[in-house]
């Protein structure tokens, strides 16, 4: 992965020491309350419901162990014992005091990280592929160009003042793990008729109030002109994306408005003026960074482990969670892990500091020292060998992590919602733990199979629902808390938003009507193939329609 | 009133900012946008609001010594493009930030290809001008290339250092 050199640790010293020189200044006054939110905000650190939250960025969801490990002691020594894993692939903690911050991101700095552009009008931490480097059908490693445009985006003079927040994405294989489409910009690593590797151009995607998929803006992109082509879409943007409105200022509405042909248009005049050489990233420092993202050294292995044959007969729970929770790796001999953080009844994304250290140990041991963070929210150990499966699902089981439910129903996503967040409009987390305690039995989640259920607390939608098979939006009506229902979202390559079903529920209905909406799709599915997803898709919204209100009529 | 400077300092203010139809007087005047095809005066100067187009700028280049972006708000990021696009299509006098930007962006407003800042008292109160030059000499490095200004290129830096 990414090691810093000197310029880098510089950069982020220097960082720090500009955010203890932006408090100091809050608090003599020369910076007034107004001025100084922006500046926070661009250092991670956001006002809640009861504290300050603090969002680190872990940049493309790749960690080291010994990175994992600084979290875990953050979470301690500066928070409740615990941190809470995002849908951008980045963690929060959610109790830190406004003095220890600038320590807080010294210790961060201490291992290479850092908390800038996790929030605010910004470029955030782009995200991509948890499987990067590892999943067999990608082109490249997108992780470099993440980097790219990392460092490219960091405090970047033209783009740190826009009208609203933007996100980028990238990935590189045919399986859209990246969610790519409801990003501001995303890319799509590709091949042309020629066999160059570049990018697929999207943008315009978004959740939010107004859920749209990310329109095409260039079928081809070469990859030195990356940068001036960022550069001319943001200019664009940031001249013309509207500033009158906070809920129409994202990219998409200015895409909308517009329509996408003529903001192509203007996209690519800039870009035929832009000086390309003066801002692209030079080819040595693509190779530079590259290098970084050369596969781990690991050791050949056989094919076939006969231990691991022989534990995954013994052991039921085992083979269980080897169905469900690893997947295929490049090199033979090898799986990724994916681990989960959403146990039955638990709080979906979050881990205790001790759970963070056993799960640095785990990869130091047993994935080259290396692990990502999912938009999922769960945590993937990259390099497993086959040999070595069955003592890291003991040590995750150990401690609570050996939930077989990668991709089920008790897979959920949920925001903060009522318990942290200050724009909440409902409950979100008790919402999915309930979901989850009725979903418990492992043998009944494996029978319905793929299904992703996303929660959020307000049409914000940071818990992504336009995108949950079923997605549940939770409003306040009148008073009371009030749970919206969506059907047939999806967030990869072949995405789509999801359709509300009609009048919402109660907060104590929700469970029983997501039962509803599987035992109709059990009733429906043409065979034990076909998912709930597939379903939908084929018989459309009615028949789940009459499962949720016939009753009632 | 209002407090100007650029990187090395406070600066006399020679011009003078005629809004409307007020008469023009002698020496340097800056003028609205709207005026700017009626009236032939030097030096000139011209005040743009940040949702000007600068290209309908170019024809006027030649006549032109001072452009000032309107700032109306820190947060209002518009006037940094501005900036860049007025520079990209060869404007070579001065340019100047107006209103009340703050010290946190002295350095990307450089980079961005303005010369100078001025901003209402009522942000020098609070923000003199000590504070914006300890801003300027704390920005070191920056990891973007193609920009004029002050922070060095750690792109370059790395070039330089694997030559
Ligand atoms: S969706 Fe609403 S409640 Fe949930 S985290 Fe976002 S803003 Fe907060």
């Amino acid at each position: 992965m990414y090691r810093y050199d000197e310029f880098d640790a510089r950069f982020v010293k220097a960082r720090v020491a500009e955010f203890r020189d932006q408090v100091e200044r809050r608090l003599t006054g020369s910076l007034t309350e107004d001025e100084f939110k922006p500046l926070r905000l661009m250092n991670g650190l956001y006002l809640q419901l009861h504290a300050y939250m603090l969002r680190v960025a872990i940049p493309y969801g790749t960690i080291s162990s010994r990175q994992m490990r600084m979290l875990a002691e953050i979470a301690e020594r500066w928070d409740r014992g615990y941190g809470h894993f995002t849908t951008r692939q980045n963690i929060q903690f959610n109790w830190p005091k406004l003095r220890d911050v600038p320590d807080i991101l010294d210790a961060l700095a201490s291992v290479e990280m850092h908390a800038i552009q996790t929030s605010g009008n910004c470029i955030r931490n782009t995200t991509s592929d948890p499987l990067a480097g590892v999943a067999p059908d990608e082109i490249e490693d997108p992780r470099v160009t993440c980097e790219v445009i990392r460092q490219w985006s960091s405090l970047h003079p033209e783009f740190t003042f826009l009208g609203r927040k933007f996100k980028i994405a990238v990935s590189a294989a045919e399986e859209d793990r990246a969610a790519v489409a409801t990003h501001d910009i995303g890319l799509y690593i590709v091949r042309n008729d020629a066999g160059e590797v570049g990018y697929r151009v999207l943008v315009g995607g978004g959740q939010g109030r107004t859920p749209m998929l990310a329109r095409e803006l260039r079928a081809f992109l070469p990859k030195a002109d990356l940068l001036p082509y960022l550069e001319a879409a943001l200019r664009i943007y940031n001249l013309h994306g509207r500033r009158d409105n906070k809920f129409k200022a994202r990219i998409k509405i200015l895409v909308h408005e517009l329509g996408i042909e003529e903001y192509r248009r203007q996209v690519e005049a800039e870009f035929a003026r832009i000086d390309r050489d003066a801002i692209a990233a030079p080819a040595e420092e693509v190779s530079r960074i590259a290098a970084y993202f050369a596969p781990p050294d690991l050791p050949v292995r056989p094919a076939e482990d006969a231990a691991f044959e022989r534990a995954l007969k013994t052991d039921p729970a085992f083979a269980a969670w080897v169905a469900q929770n690893t997947h295929d790796h490049r090199a033979q001999g090898y799986r990724a892990v994916t681990v989960s953080l959403k146990p039955v009844g638990g709080v979906p994304g979050d881990a205790t500091a001790e759970q963070m250290r056993v799960l640095a140990d785990l990869a130091e041991r047993h994935s080259a020292s290396e692990l990502r963070v999912t938009h999922e929210q769960n945590i993937v150990l990259p390099h497993v060998a086959l040999a070595g499966l069955y003592k890291v699902f003991r040590g995750l089981a150990g401690a609570g992590l050996d939930a077989p439910n990668r991709g089920l129903v008790t897979d959920i996503i949920a925001c903060p919602g009522l318990d942290y967040c200050a724009l909440a409009t409902a409950r979100s987390i008790p919402v999915a733990q309930a979901i989850s305690r009725r979903f418990a039995d492992p043998r009944r989640q494996a029978e319905i199979g793929p299904l992703s259920i996303k929660i959020s607390g307000c049409i914000n939608a940071c818990g992504h629902h336009h995108v949950g098979h079923i997605g549940i939006l939770g409003i306040d009506k009148a008073g009371v808390e009030s749970y919206q229902i969506t059907l047939g979202g999806h967030a990869g390559a072949d995405a789509s938003l999801g359709e509300r079903t009609g009048p919402g529920f109660a907060y104590e209905e929700v469970p029983g009507v997501i039962e509803r909406l599987v035992e109709r799709y059990l009733e429906l599915r043409s065979s034990r193939r076909e998912t709930f997803l597939q379903t939908y898709r084929r018989v459309g919204m009615e028949p789940f329609r009459e499962a949720l209100y016939e009753p009632a009529l | 009133m209002s407090l100007l400077f650029d990187r090395d300092g406070e600066l006399a203010n020679p011009w003078n900012r005629i809004e409307g139809d007020a008469p023009l007087p002698d020496g340097a005047v800056i003028v609205d946008l709207e005026r700017l095809g009626s009236v032939d005066h030097a030096p000139l100067g011209v005040h743009i609001p940040n949702n000007t187009d600068p290209a309908l700028l170019v024809g006027d280049f030649g006549r032109i010594a001072l452009i000032s972006v309107g700032f109306p708000g820190f947060s209002d990021g518009r006037g940094f493009s501005i900036g860049r696009q007025l520079r990209a299509l060869g404007f070579a006098g001065r340019l100047r930030a107006s209103g009340p930007v703050i010290v946190d962006q002295f350095a990307y407003l450089l980079e961005c290809g303005f010369d100078e800042v001025e901003i209402p008292d009522a942000v020098a109160e609070r923000q003199p001008l000590e504070l914006w030059r300890a801003a300027l000499a704390r920005a070191e490095h920056a990891y973007q290339r193609g920009r004029q200004g002050a922070r060095s290129s750690i792109l370059d830096a790395r070039r330089a250092r694997n030559a």
